[in-house]
C-alpha cells in the first residue's frame, strides 16, 4: 500500500519539482484512471493490468492537455500567483468530479474479477493479497524506470534543467513548455498507472480521488516537496504509519496517524525529510 | 500616511455605512423566503470570507483549515446550548476565544513553516480535528447535533417565524468583520502584515516581530470565523462534523476573497455577493438531478476567473479610479 501511495505522490512531486505548482486535482486524475480501467474491464473484459499501460497513455495526453489548456495560464499570472494555482486546478478538480458524476452516476464500481483478485499468496508464512502485490511490482517498476528515465535520457535531463533554471534553458533552445507539458504528462501518467492497479481492489466512485489526494500531499511534503525520492520514502513511511494506526486505533482514525506524522516532521525539519532549499 | 490614502480611507467607510443602510432596508421589500435564506448566507460567507482575508490575504499565510475554527465555533456553541442550556451568546464568545486560544497554539509551531508545507499543515490539523470529532460519540460523533427549539427571542437566538433577525445579525457580523479589517488596514498590525507578506526576512531585519504580527493575525481571524460558526449553528440548528469542518468549507471560506481579491478591503464582501447567489442558485435550479451538472458549472467559473482575474475582480474597480485620478 505504501509504494503505491508513493507511486501516486510521485506525479505530484514531479510537478511540484518541475514548476513548484501543486496539482489540487490530482486526485481526480487518479479518479478517472481508475474509471477508466473500470471500463475497459466491463466493455473489452481487459484486465486492469493489461489496462495499466493504455491508462497511463491516456493520462500523459489528458496531463499535457490540462498543462496546455490551464496551468500554462496560471503559472503567467502576476498577482497572487499560488493562489490562482491552487483555486484554477482546485476548480478542474470539481469539474471533473462533477462530470464523472454526470456521466458515471454516484454508485459504487469495482472491477469483479481479475487474473490476480482477491487471491492470497504466502510468503514464509504470512498472507498477502495478490493484487496489493502486484502493485507494490508495478510501483517499484515504475520508480526504477522513472530514475533511468530522469538521469540517462534526453528528455530527463531537459526535465532538470528546466527545473533549475527555467530562464536559461530558453537560451540553448529547450521550449519550456514543452518540457513543462511532457512533465505534466508524465505526472499523470504515474498516477493514471497507479490509478489502473488500485482498480483491481478499490470500489470505484466518483470521490474516490478526495480521499486519496490529501494522502498523496501529505506524502509528497513528507518527503520534501521536489525530491523524487524523497515522495517514494514517503509513501513507505505513510503505508508503515497507516498499518501500525489501524492495528492500535478505529479504522477510522487510521489517516490520524498519518497526519499526526506529517505535522511531527515538519515541525522538526520544515523542509521534509529530503527537501533540499 | 499621505492625504490621498486618509481620503481613501474616509470614502471607505462612508461607502460601507451607505451600503450597509441599503442591505438593512432590503428585506423590507423582498418577502420571499428562500431570496431571504439566500441573503443571510451572503452575508455569513462575506463576514467568514473578511475573516479568512485577515490571516491569509494581508498576513500572507494561506490558510485552507479554517474550517477548524468555523466547526470549533458552532460545537461549542450547540454543545453548550444543549448539554448545559448555556446561551448562545456565551457560546460566541466562548467559542471564539477558544478559537483563538487554539489558533495561537497551532501557530507556534505552523508559522515556521512556509509556503506549501504551512498550507498543508492547515488542511491536516483541520482533517484531524474532523476525524476525531467523527468518531467523538458524546459530541454527537458523525451525526452531528441536533439543536432544539425552545423559544423565538432574541436570548435563545432562535426564530422559527422569520428569517429577519437571522437576516439582521448576519448583516451586523458582516460589518464588525469589515470594520475591524478597515481598523486594522491602518493600525501598527496592518503595515506589519503586509510587510510579512511582501517579504518576511526584510521585514525582521527592519525590526517587524514577524511572529507575533502571525499570532495577531492568527487570532483575530480564528476568533471571527468562530463567531460565524456559531450563528450558523443557531441558523440551522443542526451541525454534523463534514457539513462544518469539511475540507470543502475551508475552501467556500477562501474562495470569496479569492474571487473579490485577496488582502483587500472590498475583495471579501464583493466576491460572497457574486459568488453565493450564484452557488445557490445554480444549486436549486440545476442541481436537483443529483447528477452533479452544478459541479460542472460552479468549477469551470472558479477556473475561469482565477485564471482571467488573478488580482481579483476589485482590480477592475481600483484600476478605473486610478484612471480617474490621473
Amino acid at each position: 500500500m505504501g509504494l503505491l501511495y508513493g507511486l501516486i505522490a510521485v506525479g505530484l512531486a514531479l510537478i511540484f519539482g518541475l514548476m513548484d505548482v501543486v496539482n489540487f486535482a490530482h486526485g481526480e486524475f487518479l479518479m478517472i484512471a481508475m474509471y477508466a480501467t473500470f471500463f475497459l474491464f466491463a466493455f473489452f473484459a481487459i484486465d486492469p493490468l493489461l489496462s495499466a499501460p493504455l491508462v497511463a497513455a491516456a493520462l500523459f495526453v489528458f496531463g499535457a492537455v490540462v498543462y496546455l489548456v490551464i496551468v500554462r495560464f496560471a503559472v503567467r499570472a502576476k498577482a497572487n500567483a499560488g493562489m490562482v494555482q491552487i483555486f484554477s486546478t482546485f476548480g478542474l478538480a470539481i469539474v471533473m468530479r462533477g462530470l464523472a458524476q454526470f456521466f458515471f452516476t454516484p454508485d459504487y464500481r469495482s472491477v469483479t474479477h481479475s487474473w490476480f483478485g482477491g487471491k492470497t499468496i504466502s510468503v514464509g508464512g504470512i498472507f498477502l493479497p495478490q493484487p496489493q502485490l502486484i502493485g507494490a511490482l508495478v510501483a517499484i517498476a515504475a520508480f526504477v524506470a522513472l530514475y533511468f528515465f530522469i538521469n540517462r535520457t534526453d528528455f530527463g535531463r531537459a526535465l532538470e534543467a528546466t527545473r533549475e533554471d527555467a530562464g536559461a534553458v530558453a537560451l540553448v533552445g529547450i521550449d519550456k513548455n514543452r518540457v513543462f507539458a511532457l512533465g505534466w504528462g508524465l505526472g499523470a501518467a504515474l498516477v493514471g498507472l497507479a490509478g489502473a492497479v488500485m482498480a483491481m481492489f478499490f470500489y470505484i466512485y466518483p470521490d474516490v480521488g478526495a480521499s486519496f489526494a490529501l494522502i498523496a500531499y501529505v506524502t509528497v511534503a513528507l518527503g520534501g516537496f521536489g525530491s523524487v525520492f524523497g515522495a517514494f520514502a514517503g509513501g513507505i513511511i505513510v503505508g508503515l504509519v497507516e498499518a501500525t494506526t489501524a492495528l492500535i486505533m478505529p479504522p477510522s482514525l487510521k489517516s490520524v496517524g498519518i497526519y499526526a506524522v506529517y505535522l511531527l516532521v515538519v515541525f522538526v525539519r520544515p523542509r521534509g525529510l529530503f527537501g533540499s532549499m | 500616511m499621505d492625504t490621498a490614502f486618509a481620503q481613501r480611507r474616509r470614502r471607505d467607510l462612508i461607502v460601507a455605512a451607505c451600503l450597509a443602510f441599503v442591505a438593512a432596508l432590503v428585506p423590507l421589500f423582498v418577502k420571499d423566503v428562500y431570496v431571504q435564506n439566500i441573503m443571510v448566507l451572503t452575508l455569513m460567507y462575506a463576514a467568514l470570507s473578511q475573516s479568512w482575508n485577515i490571516l491569509s490575504g494581508y498576513c500572507g499565510q494561506i490558510s485552507l483549515g479554517h474550517a477548524l475554527y468555523f466547526g470549533l465555533g458552532a460545537y461549542t456553541t450547540a454543545i453548550l446550548f444543549t448539554k448545559f442550556g448555556v446561551l448562545p451568546w456565551f457560546g460566541m464568545i466562548g467559542g471564539g476565544l477558544i478559537s483563538a486560544v487554539i489558533a495561537m497554539a497551532l501557530g507556534y509551531p505552523c508559522f515556521r513553516l512556509r509556503g506549501h508545507y504551512f498550507v498543508i499543515a492547515t488542511i491536516v490539523i483541520a482533517e484531524i480535528a474532523l476525524l476525531l470529532i467523527q468518531n467523538w460519540d458524546w459530541a454527537g460523533a458523525a451525526l452531528g447535533i441536533d439543536i432544539p427549539v425552545r423559544t423565538d427571542s432574541w436570548l435563545t437566538f432562535q426564530f422559527t417565524r422569520s428569517k429577519l433577525p437571522y437576516f439582521y445579525f448576519a448583516l451586523a457580523l458582516a460589518c464588525i468583520a469589515w470594520f475591524v479589517t478597515w481598523w486594522l488596514e491602518d493600525s501598527k498590525w496592518g503595515y506589519w502584515w503586509r510587510a510579512v507578506k511582501d517579504n518576511p526576512d526584510a521585514a525582521e531585519s527592519l525590526g517587524v516581530v514577524v511572529f507575533n504580527s502571525k499570532m495577531g493575525a492568527a487570532a483575530v481571524s480564528a476568533f471571527l470565523t468562530a463567531v460565524g460558526g456559531s450563528f450558523y449553528a443557531q441558523f440551522v440548528s443542526y451541525i454534523d462534523p463534514e457539513s462544518v469542518m469539511g475540507f470543502q468549507f475551508s475552501l467556500l471560506m477562501a474562495l470569496p476573497a479569492v474571487l473579490g481579491g485577496i488582502g483587500t478591503l472590498w475583495g471579501p464582501a464583493l466576491g460572497a455577493v457574486i459568488l453565493i447567489p450564484l452557488t445557490e442558485l445554480t444549486r436549486s435550479f440545476i442541481g436537483g438531478s443529483g447528477r452533479g451538472v452544478d459541479l460542472i458549472v460552479y468549477g469551470t467559473l472558479i477556473v475561469l476567473i482565477s485564471l482571467a482575474r488573478p488580482e481579483g475582480l476589485v482590480g477592475l474597480f481600483s484600476r478605473r479610479r486610478k484612471g480617474a485620478v490621473r
